[in-house]
C-alpha cells in the first residue's frame, strides 16, 4: 500500500543511517588506501612522498609478516576448533532434561560478558602465573614443576583465554538451534528404530550444519581482530610468538609511526577479512529471502 | 509431548552439566573471592585463601588509587550515549525498511552488514589521525561517535527483524479505522515493537561496554573507560591480585546482569537473524 508520499518519507528516514555509514566506510578506507602508497612517517612530518608499491613489498617481505599470518591462522583455527567441538558437546548436554537448567545455562554463558582486558589479565595472573597462579599451586600439589605459560606456550595460552570467552557464544547459538529442532522428528526417528547415535548422525547433525557454519563465520570475523588479549598479556612476544596481523599493524603504525607500511598492512587485513565476509553475507542474504 | 525421563538419568545429566557450568564460571567466582581478601592473602594457595579473613579493603583501594568512579562514568557515558544516538538514527531506518520496503531494501541491508565486516585495524590510522587533528583523541564525544557507528548496522538489523514480525494487517486495520500516521506510530506500532527495541538497546550497550580495540587505541587518561582502565593493571606494581579482582568485579558485574537478562535476544543480534 506504499504511496509515492510514503516512499519519499521512507527514503528520508533511511538516509541518515546510510549517509553516516557511507562516510564511516568510505572516508577512512580511502585514506588507508591512499596512505598505503605514501612514504609517510609520523616522526618526520612534511616528508610525505609517493612510494608506489614499496610499502606493500616491505610489509609482505618482512619476516614478521609471515609469522603474523601463521599466528593469526593458528589463533583463529585453534579457537574455532575448541569452541565448535566444545560448543556442540555443551549444547547437546544442556539440551537434555535436567534440574536447574536455567541456572546452569546462565553460568555457562557468563564468560561471554566479561570484557577482553579483564579475562586476559585474570587468566594471566590468577591462573597461569608460574608462582602464584592456581595452575602453579595445583602443579606443586601434584609434585610437578609449574609451567610458565606465557614464556613456554604463549600462543596456546592466548588461544585458551580467547576460547573461554567464545565457547559460551558457540554454545548459546547451537543450543538455541537445537531447541528449535522439531521434537516430533526425533520421536519419529526413534519409533523407526533409530538409536541415539543414528538420531544424532542423521537428524541432529544435518540440523546443526547451518548454525555451526554461522558460528564459524561470525567468530572468524571477530577472531581476525583479536587485539586487547594480546596487548595486556604478551605485547605480541616473546619475539613475534603471539603477534597476529592486527597486532603487527598496530605496532607498525602507532608504535613505529610508519603510517605507510601500517596502511599497506591494513589493506591486506581488509582483503583477508573480506574473503570470509563474502561467505557469511551469502548465508545471511539467503536467510533474508526466506 | 515430553518424553518420560528416568530420575536417575536426569540426575546424571544435572551433575554433568553442573560441573561444566561450574568450570566455565569458576574464573569469575574466583576473582569475586579474591576481591574480598587482603593482598597478602590473595597470593597464597587456594585452600589458604578460602580460609583467610574476608575484607572489603580492596574495593576502597581501587577507588583511591585510580579514581575508579571516573572510568566507570566514562564507560556508562560512552555505552549509553552511543546506544541512544544510534537508536535515534536506526529506528527510523529500520521502520522504513520493514514497513515500506522498496526494490533496493535488501541491498541496503546487506551493504550495512558489510560495513561490520571491515576489520577495525584497517581503518586505525585514518581514524587516529582524524581524531588527532580534530581534537577528539581521548574524549568521550569521539568514542561515542565511533561506538555508535560500529554498532549502527547491528541496531538497524535487529530492529528490522523485530519490526518485520509485526503483522501488517494490524497496521492496515488501524489505518482503516482512521488512525493517522502519528497515532499508528504511538498506539499500535510502539507497544508492539517495544520489547524488540529494549533488547536491541541491551545488546548494544553490552557490546559497547566491552569493546576493547577503539577504547584502547583512542583514549589515554581522560576518557578511558573500564576496558582501558583494567588494561593499566597489565604492568603489575607490587601486590595487586586483590585490587585487580575488585576492579574486575565492578567492571563486569553490571554487564553480567544485563547479559543474563538479554541472553535470548543475544543470539538474534549477533547472528544478524541467521539463527533465531
Amino acid at each position: 500500500m506504499a504511496t509515492q508520499h510514503s516512499r519519499a518519507a521512507a527514503r528520508l528516514m533511511i538516509s541518515p543511517a546510510v549517509i553516516l555509514l557511507l562516510c564511516w566506510m568510505l572516508v577512512p578506507l580511502g585514506m588507508t588506501l591512499y596512505f598505503s602508497f605514501l612514504r609517510y612517517n609520523l616522526l618526520m612530518p612534511g616528508t610525505e612522498s609517493w612510494n608506489g608499491w614499496t610499502n606493500y613489498y616491505y610489509f609482505l617481505t618482512d619476516p614478521s609478516f609471515t609469522d603474523a599470518i601463521i599466528n593469526t591462522l593458528l589463533l583463529v583455527g585453534g579457537v574455532l576448533a575448541i569452541t565448535v567441538v566444545g560448543g556442540v558437546l555443551f549444547a547437546l548436554l544442556l539440551d537434555q532434561p535436567m534440574w536447574g537448567q536455567g541456572l546452569i545455562r546462565v553460568l555457562v554463558i557468563a564468560p561471554f560478558f566479561v570484557m577482553p582486558t579483564v579475562s586476559a589479565l585474570v587468566w594471566k595472573n590468577m591462573f597461569m602465573n608460574p608462582v602464584n597462579g592456581i595452575f602453579a599451586h595445583l602443579a606443586n600439589a601434584l609434585g610437578v614443576a609449574p609451567l610458565d605459560f606465557f614464556a613456554r606456550i604463549p600462543l596456546a595460552s592466548i588461544i585458551w583465554i580467547v576460547s573461554w570467552q567464545w565457547l559460551p557464544f558457540a554454545t548459546l547459538i547451537l543450543l538455541t538451534s537445537l531447541q528449535s529442532l522439531d521434537q516430533e522428528q526425533l520421536e519419529a526417528a526413534e519409533m523407526d528404530g533409530a538409536n541415539w547415535l543414528r538420531r544424532f548422525r542423521f537428524v541432529m547433525i544435518p540440523h546443526l550444519a547451518r548454525p555451526v557454519t554461522v558460528v564459524i563465520l561470525i567468530q572468524t570475523i571477530f577472531l581476525l581482530s583479536i587485539f586487547a588479549e594480546i596487548l595486556v598479556t604478551t605485547n605480541g612476544g616473546p619475539g613475534t610468538a603471539t603477534t597476529n596481523l592486527t597486532y603487527l599493524i598496530y605496532v607498525q603504525s602507532l608504535l613505529q609511526f610508519d603510517v605507510g607500511a601500517g596502511s599497506a598492512g591494513g589493506v591486506i587485513a581488509i582483503i583477508l577479512a573480506n574473503i570470509v565476509a563474502i561467505f557469511l553475507m551469502r548465508m545471511i542474504g539467503k536467510n533474508l529471502d526466506a | 509431548m515430553a518424553r518420560e525421563v528416568s530420575k536417575r538419568r536426569k540426575a546424571i545429566t544435572t551433575a554433568a552439566a553442573g560441573c561444566v557450568g561450574f568450570l566455565m564460571f569458576f574464573p569469575i567466582l574466583w576473582i569475586a573471592i579474591l576481591s574480598l581478601k587482603s593482598e597478602g592473602d590473595a597470593i597464597r594457595g587456594p585452600l589458604e585463601i578460602l580460609s583467610s579473613n574476608w575484607t572489603l579493603e580492596s574495593y576502597g583501594a581501587v577507588q583511591e588509587r585510580s579514581n575508579y568512579l571516573k572510568h566507570f562514568t566514562n564507560s556508562v557515558a560512552i555505552s549509553f550515549g552511543s546506544t541512544f544516538l544510534g537508536m535515534l538514527v536506526a529506528i527510523p531506518a529500520a521502520w522504513a525498511m520493514a514497513f515500506v520496503p522498496g526494490r533496493r531494501t535488501k541491498d541496503v541491508l546487506m551493504w550495512m552488514l558489510s560495513t561490520k565486516m571491515l576489520p577495525p585495524v584497517g581503518v586505525l590510522i585514518p581514524l587516529y589521525l582524524i581524531f588527532r587533528d580534530t581534537g577528539l583523541l581521548d574524549t568521550r564525544t569521539g568514542l561515542v561517535l565511533v561506538m555508535m557507528l560500529i554498532n549502527l548496522p547491528i541496531m538497524v538489523w535487529m530492529l528490522y527483524t523485530y519490526f518485520k514480525e509485526v503483522p501488517g494487517e494490524i497496521l492496515e486495520a488501524a489505518r482503516m479505522d482512521g488512525a493517522t500516521l502519528r497515532k499508528e506510530l504511538f498506539y499500535v506500532l510502539t507497544p508492539m515493537a517495544l520489547p524488540g527495541m529494549a533488547s536491541t538497546v541491551l545488546l548494544v550497550i553490552i557490546l559497547a561496554w566491552n569493546e576493547a580495540f577503539w577504547t584502547l587505541n583512542l583514549t589515554a587518561v581522560k576518557a578511558a573507560p573500564l576496558t582501558a582502565f583494567i588494561a593499566s593493571y597489565s604492568s603489575p606494581e607490587g601486590l595487586f591480585y586483590a585490587k585487580l579482582s575488585a576492579a574486575s568485579i565492578v567492571a563486569i558485574a553490571p554487564i553480567l546482569l544485563l547479559g543474563w537478562i538479554s541472553q535470548k535476544q543475544l543470539v538474534r543480534g549477533l547472528t544478524f537473524g541467521a539463527v533465531k
